[in-house]
């Protein structure tokens, strides 16, 4: 599906499905479709009361991109560095700050902004200037990424 | 069921969204947080088109009683910032740079992200596993 250019409109069309699919979790299931919160939930224990959900949700966020990759004339490739320290140093970066954030770009950013929710929205401040600064330190200073 | 179906509805429609858009590509996101270098704005379009749905979903929301499977809609959550809304928020996104996955995509191209997919994504929920204790200390410091 590389067919269309540039870049931006495909970011935009994928964009407004990943918000229609946060207005279907909303509207339909009362719930803020929050990545970090729906896994999260399933990790510590703290959201085994909607279990069936919360692995539905999973399920289909890893099936459907799957089943879509032939759609492409191109290899799909995700580019992650091969260096397994970065990659665990981030993993884990990820996974505690998701957790004491409540929240990360689906859930503050997709879901909070859009309730103009002041919480949402510095959360993404604060992710977003620390994701900059991360890439001036570790690729411009240190040059390690 | 029918919420079991929904869920999986919303979870499909998220991960074709971030693999169209281009958010389980880690050079795209990169990209976009490397002002300095090859400056990528897709992420911007991404985020833009992504809260427009949800503009439209919060203001059906307050106009219902309940959502249409039943239980009740989310309150406002509590508005204090506190101390762990913005340091997880700074690890969060200092994670996010390093590698350029945050955990829907994560979740998403697992199938075909490699043995890097697979770590990354140990990793994180190892540090999910993590995160109460460390919240509990965070919260002592705070108090003390």
């Amino acid at each position: 599906m590389s067919f269309i250019q540039p870049d931006w409109i495909w970011g935009l069309v994928g964009g407004l499905m990943i918000g229609s699919a946060a207005a279907v979790f909303l509207l339909f299931n009362g719930r803020i479709m929050g990545a970090s919160g729906i896994i999260g939930g399933l990790v510590d224990r703290s959201g085994w009361g909607t279990w069936a959900e919360r692995v539905a949700f999973l399920a289909a966020l890893v099936v459907v991109p799957a089943l879509m990759l032939p759609l492409y004339n191109v290899e799909v490739s995700t580019n992650i560095t091969p260096n397994l320290a970065v990659v665990i140093a981030a993993g884990l970066l990820v996974g505690i700050g998701t957790r004491l954030a409540n929240g990360c770009t689906s859930g503050h950013g997709v879901c909070g902004i859009s309730r103009f929710s002041l919480r949402g929205i510095v959360a993404t401040v604060f992710y977003l200037l620390a994701g900059g600064i991360a890439m001036v330190l570790f690729r411009h200073v240190l040059g390690v990424i | 069921m029918q919420r079991v179906i929904f869920a999986a509805i919303a979870g499909g429609l998220f991960g074709a969204g971030l693999l169209v858009s281009g958010m389980t590509d880690t050079n795209k996101v990169q990209g976009w947080l490397d002002v300095f270098g090859a400056w990528d704005p897709t992420l911007a379009f991404v985020l833009g088109g992504a809260i427009l749905p949800m503009l439209v979903a919060w203001q059906i929301a307050s106009r219902r009683a309940a959502p249409a499977l039943g239980g009740t809609f989310p309150g406002r959550p509590d508005p204090r910032l506190g101390h762990n809304l913005v340091l997880g928020s700074v690890l969060f996104g200092a994670g996010w740079g390093l590698v350029g996955l945050c955990p829907g995509p994560a979740i998403a191209s697992i199938s075909w992200g490699g043995t890097g997919g697979v770590v990354f994504l140990v990793a994180m929920l190892a540090g999910m596993v993590a995160a109460p204790p460390i919240r509990a200390q965070v919260d002592r410091l705070a108090a003390a």
